[in-house]
């Protein structure tokens, strides 16, 4: 694939986007942002902050009860939702593999919806893709670990060459080591395909280390849009550092811990705390 | 077991009826639940209307719902002015197609709630339309467990589908029905063997296919619903269009209607007609189907006609009361071809040598010593008209009157616990035990003569009536007590079939 010269992922503006639901509850509260085509955008708040629903907005999962979205400067609703989803690669925490079909099957899902044939290479290719062997196309879902799995769901949502991927928790569901193997993964295909990728997590420091610009939500609204770099250095009003404190806090323990090796003391037990805001 | 081997030997052709009617009903069946089992899972408002519908209708009888078919196409057709059958295979096939409802919806419902949410996200996040979702996804998802409700909805169908022969459509409930009247229990077993057998093979061969769909097998599936259809195929066989004359012969549930039924079949079968039975149809309900034309034939009794349908509570002399029946059929467009010769009243029987032993040969003589006599009648019988009227032209004072069913009725008189009993002037009974029927000098119980009626279809067929018309006034009321009872006695019993043939020969038709 000549990855280098695509030209970079499509733009996409959100303008006083607001759900509401029916009962009162509103989910996202007339948020405005415009993110830059190419650039990996995380998304990040707690649970019940909005993130989710307004990731959604975009390829109409959701439909906003206010407000409106646009990629590359065109409306989302001015086409069919299939069609509009069909051109944005989705993948989120449950993966949510059709348990009835072939990994290859799975992977070429979108392929088949636009009346085209994908050959095993074709499969083999998009398996590559996420580091899973050519022989995984045969299996059924149900014979796969959590995160191949997962990667099988990113070289779904990759197979039809988006040229926007949304994410929504997709490491959510993984230990710590795929996590980290699988976060890693992402960022280098966003880069070498150059794609626009927005990803909602509740781990800052999962979106520090991957996106290049993180908007925190709380309650419906973006309360903070900052570079990595500016968060870490104390950026971004008093929400986003309560989250940047957390893995913060868990460096400056895990550092106390590693001199406490070099200086044993009695009790060295105190493994509270590993766990996200 | 060589009676079982005779009687199964009638299942083949009600087996291909049955079969299909039962097919028919579970294909309808499927086709609306389906849709709506996909509405019912998008719209839950809708879900719980149609289940609620689908279980209401589980907890009507399978019997009442046939019946309750009949009156209801029947208004519907005179709505409509006319043309909708109200008896046979169209009330049969929507009441078991209701039956068939609930299991495939239910199963449906569930099977689609049940699907995880996540490939449903995932399967709206990769850009499917709603008919691909439920082709490629919700469709392979969910068909294991609507095979199952299928299935269900197989087993129960071909079960209730014996209770089709009420309505008058053949199934394998013919046998049964006609064994339990008969008292005939190897086809009541052939019946129930033939109609069980068919719903193992059925559900085992849609067994194969539910297995086949979970196990991605296509071959299995196939090759199964190759078998189901060529076992439809080979039932429907008989039932293409045939370049005969069908007649349909009506007959209410007991053993001298299947008899009568037989012989007027057995004629026209002669003279190049098809035929078919509608046997132990209700009187109101025989009545019906012949003012429909649903029926072309039926044998009634002057009095039920004169009482049911006429709604006369007085009594007149057997002829005129056969002009005003034959005056009030033609305005209806039916022919009353005229008295077959014998008559099935009720009347008051006793022992011969009792009787003889009291003097007591006419309800005046009964009158005259009936307060030392003890009465035994059927449970109806003190209830209706003929009692009043007789009461009212006979004095008769009994010193008591019990109620039994008629099979113990009989027993009680043989055993001397009763001294008379209301019986049925053409019972077999009575001449096998040997009763005397009493006369009635005063006619006050109202006449039953056996009357020939001709459907407004063929009311005007001259050929037709040509081959019933013989039959008027040769059947005398001996011949055709001694017909009954060859089918209605305990041990050597015949089928009607065959105690038509005998009767046929012992009047010299």
């Amino acid at each position: 694939m000549p990855e280098s010269l695509r030209p970079a992922g499509p733009a996409v503006t959100l303008n006083g986007v607001s759900k509401t639901y029916a009962g009162g509850t509103t989910a996202v509260d007339g948020v405005t942002v415009e993110i830059a085509g190419g650039s990996f955008v995380a998304l990040v708040g707690s649970s019940g902050s909005g993130k989710s629903t307004l990731l959604k907005t975009i390829n109409r999962l959701i439909e906003p009860s206010a407000g409106s979205v646009a990629i590359d400067g065109s409306d989302v609703t001015a086409d069919d939702p299939f069609r509009l989803r069909r051109r944005i690669g989705y993948v989120f925490q449950n993966v949510g593999l059709f348990p009835h079909m072939t990994v290859a099957e799975n992977v070429a899902i979108g392929l088949r919806l636009e009346g085209q044939k994908a050959t095993a290479d074709r499969v083999a290719e998009l398996l590559a893709l996420v580091d899973l062997p050519p022989a995984f196309a045969v299996r059924m879902p149900d014979a796969l670990s959590g995160g191949q799995r997962q990667r099988v769901g990113v070289a779904r949502a990759l197979a039809t060459e988006p040229r926007l991927l949304l994410m929504d928790e997709p490491f959510g569901a993984l230990d710590p080591v795929t996590r980290d193997q699988l976060g890693t993964a992402i960022r280098d295909l966003h880069d070498r395909l150059g794609l626009t990728t927005i990803m909602v997590t509740h781990d800052m420091a999962e979106a520090l280390i991957l996106a290049s610009r993180v908007l925190v939500m709380d309650r419906g609204r973006i309360v903070a849009d900052a570079a990595p770099q500016a968060l870490l250095a104390g950026e971004g009003g008093v929400e986003a550092q309560a989250l940047v404190a957390v893995p913060r806090e868990q460096m400056r323990r895990l550092s106390a811990l590693e001199s406490d090796n070099r200086h044993p003391r009695l009790h060295g037990d105190d493994d509270e705390g590993s766990g996200t805001a | 077991m060589t009676d079982f081997l005779e009687a199964l030997s009638r299942a083949p052709d009600l087996l291909a009826q049955h079969l299909l009617l039962a097919m028919s009903a579970l294909v309808l069946g499927i086709l609306l639940s389906l849709p709506l089992a996909v509405l019912s899972a998008r719209v839950p408002a809708v879900g719980r209307v149609a289940l609620g519908f689908a279980s209401l209708i589980q907890t009507i009888p399978s019997l009442a719902l046939l019946a309750l078919f009949y009156p209801l196409l029947l208004s519907l057709s005179t709505l409509v002015g006319g043309g909708i059958p109200a008896l046979g295979f169209l009330p049969s096939l929507l009441a078991l197609t209701l039956y068939a409802l609930l299991p495939i919806l239910r199963n449906g419902v569930t099977g689609l709630a049940g699907i995880d949410s996540a490939v449903i996200e995932a399967a709206d996040g990769v850009g499917m339309t709603a008919g691909q979702k439920l082709r490629l996804v919700e469709a392979p998802l969910v068909a294991p467990v609507l095979m199952a409700g299928i299935r269900t909805a197989a087993v129960w169908t071909i079960g209730a589908a014996t209770l089709s022969t009420t309505v008058g459509q053949p199934s394998l409930g013919d046998m049964i029905f006609a064994g339990l009247q008969t008292q005939n229990w190897a086809l009541v077993l052939a019946g129930c063997f033939a109609a069980a057998a068919l719903a193992l093979a059925v559900d085992a061969l849609l067994g194969v296919i539910e297995r086949g769909i979970a196990q991605r097998k296509r071959g299995r599936v196939w090759v199964a619903l190759g078998v189901l259809a060529a076992g439809v195929l080979v039932a429907l066989a008989p039932a293409l269009p045939s370049s005969k004359p069908t007649v349909v012969i009506g007959a209410k549930g007991f053993s001298e209607q299947y008899i009568l039924a037989r012989l007027v079949g057995h004629r026209l079968e002669a003279a190049g007609y098809r035929v078919q039975y509608k046997d132990g149809l209700g009187s109101g309900v025989m009545f019906a189907a012949l003012t429909s034309s649903d029926i072309d034939i039926a044998i009634d009794y002057t009095g039920t006609i004169w009482t049911n349908e006429m709604k006369r509570d007085d009594n007149a002399p057997r002829d005129a009361m056969l002009a005003q029946i034959g005056a009030w059929e033609a305005q209806r467009g039916l022919v009353l071809l005229g008295r077959l010769g014998f008559e099935n009243a009720y009347c008051f029987a006793m022992r011969g040598d009792r009787a003889r032993a009291l003097g007591i040969a006419s309800l005046d003589d009964l009158a005259a010593k009936g307060d030392e006599l003890s009465f035994a009648s059927d449970p109806e019988f003190l209830e209706r008209p003929e009692w009043k009227s007789v009461k009212a032209a006979y004095p008769i004072r009994f010193a008591s009157a019990n109620a039994y069913s008629p099979t113990f009725m009989y027993r009680a008189l043989a055993s001397g616990r009763a001294d008379v009993i209301s019986a049925y002037t053409s019972d077999g009974r009575i001449a096998a035990d040997r009763l005397i029927v009493l006369t009635d000098p005063r006619h006050a119980i109202p006449n039953y003569d056996a009357i020939l009626t001709v459907s407004p279809r063929m009311a005007k067929d001259r050929r037709f009536l040509s081959v019933l018309r013989p039959v008027i006034g040769r059947i005398d009321v001996e011949a055709m007590r001694e017909a009954n009872y060859m089918v209605d006695r305990d041990a050597g019993k015949v089928s009607p079939d065959a105690a038509a043939r005998w009767l046929v020969r012992k009047i010299g038709l």
